[in-house]
């Protein structure tokens, strides 16, 4: 009966009457104009939280071209052919994390990069944002719903081993986004509530254990450091001190563009990366934030509606992940910038410069655009 | 049959999954509302409080160095104080932005050179945050501080600053223990913790300033402090103390220090005692020296490489890192190996012609009396440095037993427990020629060990380890400088196992042959215990500078002065109850016997005699009186 209605249904004619050009080319409108507009609001941002910096902001200017070629790349795909390559791509990341951990390049006193000299240089962590989800969305997709224990367990097993290996390196930001994207399917597959509600009971133990086993000594810093920030003011204590009466000075309006001077007068540390949110207070205010935030709810709204309106169980488990792990980066990065949440080094998406996670971003915003425009009921939109 | 279920489970998973989707949105919206609260108390609540913080930049915190801790001889004589010095610090984001133009202006007030002016730019480059002084000059006169002073409208950010620094009275005694500090480098910056160095520019450098660095140097403090837009401190608003550092009683004794240097005579070299019992560093020389006060604020390049290339080498620690051939200094470790595998006793008797030969290879390994001392047993071997005698015991002890041993006391291994850059000298065995020279270990290299020749290297320091623990009966403490650190006594993270014999007994053969060195009637240093007043154990040696080929002669007369080879000799007394160790070691000094053993009489003279002459009466054997002693010969 099924496969029936499916084949009358993803009939070529139906789908040429009915689409568009942007359809046919698999661009998602409303996230394109909503992602253009963050982009062209960064550099602004950015040109300021560099110091004027032209070099830096060709540089992050060229990482958003790759970004949108990847994004539109990765968009042509289709959701059922990325399925299929989906475990082969799992196993082949925790090999490189792997790859990683035993001979890794370091940068930064932390061993995140596979470094071939010449060739390619990257952190595979990146690549498992996506990957992550996508085994777990592809796990889940073939059982019946909401899932059942050993279900869950395995899915469990599948994010606990390259958020392990990532926690290692270390790099707890990345590891959590990791451990968020994955759970994220797990809450949209019907996780059942008592379980949630059970494993955040549980979260107190572990995080204790966590504390003595896995930590290095600057990631229990920056915990204690941020329970009590004025107990360092002359350490770690700084960032969050400093961040906090930039974003307060900038008031209902803020500075004005290029007048912010907690960031020119060099006092606040990481300005263009992880605290340019600190920047963009300063100088536009309360009011830049909310525009910033509107813009952001207005792009999880969009992933949120795409992930509805997926017509398949795997579409909709991924593109659901994927929007509320891009939530947790804009919570968690507004979050510790503001004395919220503790430091990991988690950047604000789309305007800390970087280039890494730009790229990575803008994939993941490929694969939505991906799971809506091959839908096969084009006209439902 | 099962499509029909797949379909329904298909519509029930869509409605599952909008749920969920509706709960996300209904998070993501608290959150967002959540973080909007946040900003909207930090930005209109708290707009007062955090702008006056952030655009007059009025608040600062600025840290309190910890004042170093002091260091003190065992009677409590200060090595290292600190004296109050001004300095002149400027703050970059004080100086009105230009503060490349403003380092111009010092150098046109003060006028000084460009090349001070290229060490004022790397210095402020060092500087963290724009807001800490940065210290640019030290130790300014008192007609620096008045030029200042009048030109201070020109030099914005621009501050003369009062700060102790480090100052060592008693000057060159104590350059080679206790060492120096010096200005802190981009290097060390990076080991050292920003917080608790924050406020503080110099570290320890070398010696007991660098090995105790983290006890002496203390916990900074910070205040916070308001100051006007032209940086003027208004009020401190809020004080931590800073903890001080804690102060260091070493165990050397200033007037030995003083009496082995005036021993040593102003010749090149090495002289250490310990006090046995303990491993306490009585006295440690190292000379030619220097004045450690030059390092602290900064030496000049010129005077710096006039040190560095002198070639008498005055910032080479000799006794830490001087790396010698032991010598016949060695031969009471070789003896106690002898007797305690076996292959000797004290009555077992080697017959010396003059050399000894190698079954199956015509090689003569000479001793040094050409004519050969005939029958010798252990003890006569001791006395006369019977070289015979000990080709044959080390070449029956064999290679491994023989580094095995001589490890235990001490050689191929850092002995101290609180020095800086201690050398760890070479204990040579069959591994380590096989590894480092890939090749086999030849019979006659063990000969040549036996007479503290060949691969073997050791430093003074460890000379004298290996002589205290024959004075000690094999009993490890390893050698310190520190009595006591703010009362408490210095704990050995890593003790050393003592060496146990299986004859016990046998320590005191040895000793006793030590002693026949100094009072034997045929004793090879006789001389040097003329008029002791108590009984000495000594054993002389010569480090090779450079080697005699087969059948020659050493000549003094056709070797270079710096060639001649370096006097050694170890000794410990009261022979019976040994209360000092002393090692001395003369460059070019030639005769171990001669040169070297009246040093070690002195420097014993010093720290065992009163002012009377006489042997201290707590210093007293509690066994033989010296007259005793002297008609056993």
């Amino acid at each position: 009966m099924k496969s029936n209605f499916d084949r009358i249904l993803s009939s070529e004619d139906v789908m040429r009457r009915r689409a568009t050009f942007l359809q046919k080319i698999h661009v998602d409108g409303p996230l394109l104009i909503l992602l253009l507009t963050l982009a062209a609001g960064s550099l602004f941002v950015l040109y300021s939280a560099s110091g004027k910096s032209w070099d830096l902001l060709i540089k992050q200017a060229t990482s958003f071209g790759i970004g949108l070629v990847s994004m539109f790349v990765i968009a042509q795909l289709e959701p059922r052919f990325m399925a299929r390559w989906v475990p082969v791509a799992y196993v082949f990341g925790v090999l490189l994390l792997v790859a990683v951990d035993v001979m890794g390049h370091n940068a930064m006193g932390a061993t995140r990069w596979i470094n071939i000299p010449g060739v390619i240089r990257f952190q595979p962590s990146e690549f498992m944002k996506i990957i992550m989800p996508a085994t777990i969305a592809w796990y889940l997709s073939k059982r019946t719903l909401p899932p059942h224990l050993k279900h869950v367990a395995v899915s469990l097993a599948l994010i606990g081993v390259p958020f392990i290996l990532i926690v290692r390196q270390p790099d707890l930001g990345t590891s959590l986004l990791i451990l968020a994207s994955g759970t994220f399917v797990l809450f949209m597959a019907g996780l059942r509530w008592r379980w949630i509600i059970g494993v955040l009971a549980a979260a107190v133990p572990v995080a204790v254990a966590m504390w003595f086993f896995f930590m290095h000594d600057y990631q229990k810093q920056r915990i204690l450091t941020f329970l009590d920030p004025e107990s360092d003011p002359l350490g770690t204590g700084w960032n969050i001190i400093q961040s906090k009466a930039a974003i307060g000075s900038g008031g209902v309006f803020g500075k004005g563009w290029l007048l912010g001077t907690q960031s020119h007068l060099d006092f606040l540390p990481e300005s263009h990366t992880d605290f340019i949110i600190a920047v963009l207070g300063e100088e536009f205010g309360l009011v830049g934030i909310c525009a910033l935030l509107l813009i952001y709810l207005l792009l999880i709204g969009r992933g949120l509606v795409i992930t509805a309106q997926a017509q398949t169980l795997y579409g909709k488990l991924l593109a659901g992940s994927l929007t509320m792990t891009f939530f947790v980066y804009v919570f968690v990065n507004i979050g510790m910038v503001s004395g919220l949440l503790p430091v990991v080094g988690v950047p604000l998406p789309f305007i800390s410069y970087g280039g890494t996670s730009l790229v990575t971003l803008l994939s993941a915003f490929g694969v939505l655009m991906s799971i809506h425009t091959h839908r096969k009921w084009i006209a439902q939109v | 049959m099962s499509q029909p279920i797949r379909l329904k489970d298909h519509e029930k998973d869509a409605r599952l999954v909008r749920n969920r989707v509706v709960v996300g949105a209904g998070i993501v919206i608290v959150l967002i509302c959540v973080l909007v609260a946040r900003l909207y108390f930090l930005q209109v609540i708290q707009y007062d409080y955090h702008s006056t913080l952030s655009e007059n930049n009025r608040v600062h915190v600025q840290p309190i160095p910890p004042s170093r801790g002091l260091i003190f001889d065992r009677n409590g004589v200060v090595i290292a104080d600190n004296r109050p010095s001004f300095n002149l610090s400027m703050t970059r984001e004080r100086s009105g932005g230009d503060w490349a133009k403003i380092l111009d202006t010092i150098v046109e007030v003060l006028e000084l050179t460009p090349d001070d002016r290229i060490i004022f730019e790397k210095r402020m480059k060092q500087g963290r945050r724009p807001f800490e002084p940065v210290p640019i000059l030290f130790e300014l006169t008192e007609e620096q501080i008045a030029r200042i002073a009048v030109n201070q409208f020109r030099l914005p950010g621009v501050e003369v600053v009062a700060q102790l620094i480090r100052h060592y009275p008693q000057g060159a005694h104590f350059a080679h223990s206790v060492g120096y500090m010096g200005r802190i480098n981009e290097k060390e910056l990076k080991t050292l913790d920003p917080v608790n160095y924050s406020g503080t520019h110099h570290m320890g450098k070398t010696g007991i300033e660098r090995f105790y660095e983290p006890d002496l140097h203390g916990q900074v403090g910070y205040e916070e402090v308001e100051t006007n837009a032209r940086g003027r401190v208004l009020r401190v608003l809020k004080r931590t103390d800073p903890v001080p550092g804690k102060d260091i009683v070493l165990s050397l004794d200033i007037q030995l220090q003083e009496a082995a240097e005036i021993a040593l005579g102003g010749r090149r070299g090495a002289v250490v005692a310990l006090d046995p019992a303990t491993g306490e560093v009585l006295a440690m020389v190292s000379q030619p020296s220097f004045d450690p006060n030059l390092f602290v604020t900064g030496i000049s390049f010129k005077a710096y490489s006039e040190l560095r290339d002198s070639v008498d080498r005055p910032l080479f620690n000799r006794i830490l890192r001087g790396l010698y051939p032991p010598g016949s200094t060695i031969k009471p470790a070789v003896a106690i190996a002898g007797l305690d595998t076996g292959v000797v006793t004290a009555s077992t008797r080697v017959f010396d012609p003059g050399y000894y030969m190698l079954p199956n290879y015509d090689h003569k390994y000479r001793n040094w009396n050409r004519t050969g001392d005939g029958w010798v047993d252990l003890d006569t071997a001791i006395m006369r440095s019977n070289d015979t005698y000990f080709y044959d015991l080390a070449h029956k002890v064999g290679i491994d037993r023989l580094s095995a041993y001589l490890n235990k006391f001490g050689i191929g291994q850092k002995v101290s427990l609180d020095m800086f850059e201690e050398s760890p000298g070479l204990m040579p065995s069959r591994d380590w020629k096989r590894i480092t020279r890939r090749q086999a270990w030849f019979p006659g290299e063990t000969l040549i060990l036996g007479i503290g020749q060949g691969y073997m290297q050791a430093t003074p320091l460890q000379l004298a380890q290996a002589t205290a623990l024959v004075a000690n009966k094999g009993k490890w403490n390893r050698p310190h400088l520190a009595r006591t650190i703010e009362g408490q006594k210095p704990v050995d993270p890593d003790p050393v196992p003592d060496i146990v014999l299986r004859d016990p007994s046998d320590w005191a053969k040895v000793n006793h042959g030590m002693q026949q060195v100094m009072h034997g009637a045929r004793g090879t240093a006789r001389k040097a215990s003329i008029g002791a007043q108590y009984r000495i154990a000594g054993k002389s040696g010569t480090a090779q500078v450079v080697a005699i080929r087969q059948g020659e002669k050493y000549d003094r007369s056709k070797v270079q002065e710096r060639h001649r080879d370096h006097a050694l000799f170890v000794g410990f007394a009261p022979a019976d109850n040994p209360k000092i160790v002393v090692a001395v070691m003369i460059e070019n000094g030639e005769s171990g016997s001669g040169v070297a053993a009246p040093v070690v009489r002195q420097v014993m003279d010093a720290w065992l005699l009163g002012p009377d002459g006489r042997l201290k009466p707590e210093y007293a054997s509690n066994t033989l009186p010296p007259e005793t002693a002297a008609r056993e010969e």
